[in-house]
């Protein structure tokens, strides 16, 4: 598998090249299946870590927060409960915010230090790699699983097969149970699963995610991350020189060859540290070679670094053969500090400003929301004593948690005006949008003009710093 | 021009050659698609079994479909009932308490008050609106014989002006039992002058307030007119009217018809439902008692109106 790859010797661009490099160009379309090995190194230390944050997925929506579901994504009432934060969608903009924030920082951490997401971090990464341990653990190290997939159908390999897609399914289960308990109340959809007492859409999702996981960490593996994920197409826009990703330093490890034994005759020094063992390329879950270059399969994931480091350990050659390194550094072009790289500050700055409309958003969601709708039909009524009344139309949201009485009181507007059907304070019912009625009545002799701006004020009476305001207008007959 | 000559190598083809090197390959599309397609071929049968989805009527009947598992054979008719059923569902908790409450209780509950105003919408539409107007801004009626209007067709409802009273009792007992006003028609009683001098009072009113008029020498016979004729006898010797008896309240900038003076002195001469063929027409029907509303429809569209911007505490 690679995409065309930077060969050293590229002065040699014969014609002939050409059909040399055709020879080497092989897809890697899941015709086989990569059984990659597992070795303990630092990355994968590493790599054990930053999955293991994917335990807030599983275990994350049965916290509670005062007898509520601490983080509740609730579509269906179109609310989300984040601790004490209630979020309605009159605040969605804030969710575009964060997912610029979000991009940004996959740009920003892509640019400086690679797809850092795809190898540590990546649903897709951590459910494979769950799914092969889970593999390794039934049917043994990559030898033996080829071995085994090779042979006949015996009573021991139907046994094998069949427990491991057992646990497969069976975590593919809880990983769509802990999806939808996100969205709505983790004990309740328990009780509800367990009676199969769920919706239609609460069973399409559930099925739809056992089968999803099932298919893309089981069988897909790394395919998923070559040929359907686009990410791993457009990091290379992001990636530059400059970039650091797992490099392998082809000035120190060529000419490759086959360690020889002592006294075979073969001098050693004429050869480059690169001993041509391929556990770089066992240990690759993608099952790509690093040698080729930096590539479309290489998922930053560092894995060979620590399999060729145990390996240059072993012969005693110095680490860092394969390395976490630049295009510059290894073509011993200067090498830029981080804070020289103008792209890495573009990125900052935009993160920086999402990060600051979403921290202005959250501590300026006010309490209280005032929409005014004045009638249209009619605009205005004449009353019997002559005086001019109009009737608006209050939708008033509530964010709180709790239901609030609210007064009504106006400025601007014709002297003498009189606001009627506010008179006691109305009751507004968190959690959505109350509507009421409200008159106001301009005696005519102090009506200067046919449209009169007039602000509305809505406020709490337990609390008088909550308020909010909308500004409409008093429309009187034309004198 | 083109040098093209690619060759389909070891891959099979199918034999035919166009345009002396256009080949068609043999291979067979990709397995997922072709079970897509099988797939897709079946479930046509199954749908088709399943709803009525043969239009062929044979011996007057038509494959009506088996039917979904659970739900027994599909008809448009039951959707829609179902679909109701929902809705009914929605408005139900609402609806079950609007029975056994008093409009006066309707009132006093607020988010109770906001159902009926939004619901009772259409009810108003249906029945009300022809004369009072969407949103009860009143409609104004086009004279029959004369160019001239005749002034509104029913009262407005969003002001504060009630010929028979605005709380929410009388209003409710205004849509139940319907109202019929008289006034008599005055061309006999009364002489063409004195009708004259009566409107020119009665226009006053308005036009410079009750007190200012009685005193106002230009008007003073109209004034003697009013207060010796029967005019009195059921608007008051204060001319604010009674709606125990619907008579209207002459001194408030509300006018029930034509302002106009030629306006005033037409209701003068020939009254209100007075059997005069030229008199004024003002019935309100009876929705109540006729059968035409339910008790609760009535109470539905007594808060309406109520709320439209004219309602007076009991």
């Amino acid at each position: 598998m690679t995409e065309p790859v930077t060969k050293p010797n590229k002065e040699v661009v014969g014609l002939t090249s050409l059909y040399h490099e055709h020879a080497e160009w092989k897809v890697n379309s899941g015709e086989s299946t990569v059984h990659a090995k597992r070795m303990p190194g630092r990355f994968r230390t590493l790599k054990y870590i930053t999955e293991s944050f994917w335990l807030i997925f599983f275990f994350g929506p049965y916290l509670r927060w005062e007898g509520k579901q601490a983080i509740l994504l609730d579509i269906n009432n179109r609310q989300f409960h984040i601790f004490d934060l209630t979020i309605l969608p009159q605040d969605i903009w804030m969710v575009s915010l964060l997912l610029l924030l979000l991009a940004m920082t996959l740009f920003a951490v892509t640019s400086v230090a690679s797809r850092v997401f795809c190898g540590y971090f990546c649903f897709q990464t951590s459910w494979v790699d769950l799914f092969t341990w889970i593999e390794e653990k039934i049917e043994g190290n990559p030898n033996a699983r080829h071995k085994l997939d090779a042979a006949p159908w015996t009573g021991d390999k139907i046994r094998k097969k069949v427990i491991k897609h057992l646990i497969w399914i069976a975590v593919s289960i809880f990983t769509g149970i802990s999806f939808t308990i996100w969205f709505e109340d983790a004990y309740l959809y328990w009780h509800d699963l367990l009676n199969f007492n769920l919706t239609l859409l609460e069973w399409s999702v559930l099925i739809a995610f056992i089968l999803g996981t099932y298919y893309l960490a089981g069988f897909m593996r790394e395919q998923v991350c070559m040929w359907l994920c686009p990410y791993a197409r457009i990091q290379a826009v992001m990636a530059d020189s400059q970039t650091i990703l797992p490099a392998y330093d082809d000035k120190r490890g060529e000419p490759r060859g086959r360690l020889h034994r002592q006294g075979s005759g073969q001098p050693e020094t004429e050869k480059g540290d690169c001993i041509d063992c391929f556990q770089c390329v066992q240990v690759c879950p993608t099952g790509v070679d690093i040698r080729d270059g930096q590539q479309l399969g290489c998922i930053t994931c560092g894995l060979c670094i620590d399999a060729c480091d145990s390996v240059m350990d072993k012969i005693g050659r110095p680490r860092g053969l394969i390395r976490y390194a630049s295009l510059d550094e290894m073509e011993g072009r200067p090498v830029h500090k981080l804070y020289q790289h103008p792209r890495t500050w573009v990125y900052v700055a935009i993160l920086l400003l999402s990060l600051g409309g979403i921290i202005y958003g959250l501590t300026h969601l006010g309490a209280l929301t005032l929409r005014v709708a004045p009638e249209r039909q009619p605009l205005f009524v004449r009353m019997s004593d002559g005086s001019i009344q109009d009737k608006y139309t209050f939708k008033v949201l509530n964010k709180t948690g709790k239901d609030i009485h609210v007064s009504v009181r106006t400025e601007g507007g014709v002297k003498g005006q009189k606001i009627i059907g506010a008179e006691e304070p109305k009751l507004v019912a968190h959690g959505r949008a109350t509507s009421f009625t409200i008159f106001v009545k301009a005696p005519e002799e102090n009506i200067e003009k046919e449209v009169t701006e007039i602000e509305f004020y809505v406020v709490n009476t337990e609390d008088p710093s909550m308020e909010a305001e909308y500004t409409t207008k008093f429309t009187a007959p034309e004198h | 021009m083109s040098n093209n000559q690619n060759s389909a190598g070891d891959d099979k083809t199918t034999g035919h050659v166009w345009d002396d090197d256009l080949q068609d390959f043999a291979n067979q599309p990709p397995k997922w698609w072709m079970l897509g397609l099988t797939a897709s071929a079946l479930w046509v049968v199954i749908y088709w079994l399943m709803y009525p989805a043969v239009p062929i009527s044979i011996t007057g009947t038509h494959f009506k479909g088996i039917g979904l598992p659970g739900s027994g054979q599909w008809t448009a008719i039951k959707e829609l009932a179902e679909d109701q059923k929902v809705l009914d569902n929605v408005r139900g908790k609402y609806e079950d308490k609007l029975k056994g409450l008093t409009p006066a209780a309707i009132l006093a509950d607020q988010e109770l008050s906001e159902y009926v105003v939004r619901s009772a919408r259409v009810l108003f539409s249906d029945n009300c609106a022809a004369c009072h107007g969407q949103n009860g801004v009143g409609t104004v009626q086009k004279g029959k014989f004369s160019m001239r209007e005749r002034g509104l067709m029913a009262p407005i409802l969003n002001d504060d002006d009630w010929l028979y009273g605005g709380t929410i009792g009388t209003i409710q007992e205004t849509i139940t039992g319907g109202r019929q006003g008289m006034m008599v028609a005055h061309k006999d009683t009364l002489s063409a002058q004195q009708i004259d001098d009566v409107a020119h009072y009665v226009k006053a009113f308005v036009e410079e307030g009750k007190d200012k008029a009685d005193n106002d020498p230009a008007v003073a016979a109209g004034m003697k007119v009013f207060m010796e004729s029967d005019c009195t006898a059921c608007h008051g010797t204060d001319a604010h009217g009674m709606q125990a008896m619907g008579s209207a309240n002459l001194t408030d900038k509300i006018w029930r018809f034509d302002s106009s003076i030629e306006g005033i002195k037409h209701t003068i001469t020939y009254g209100v439902n007075s059997g005069d063929p030229e008199a004024r027409v003002a019935i309100m029907p009876n929705f109540g008692t006729s059968g035409k509303l339910s008790e609760t429809q009535i109470k539905k569209l007594a808060v309406y109106v109520y709320k439209l911007g004219g309602g007076q505490p009991e």
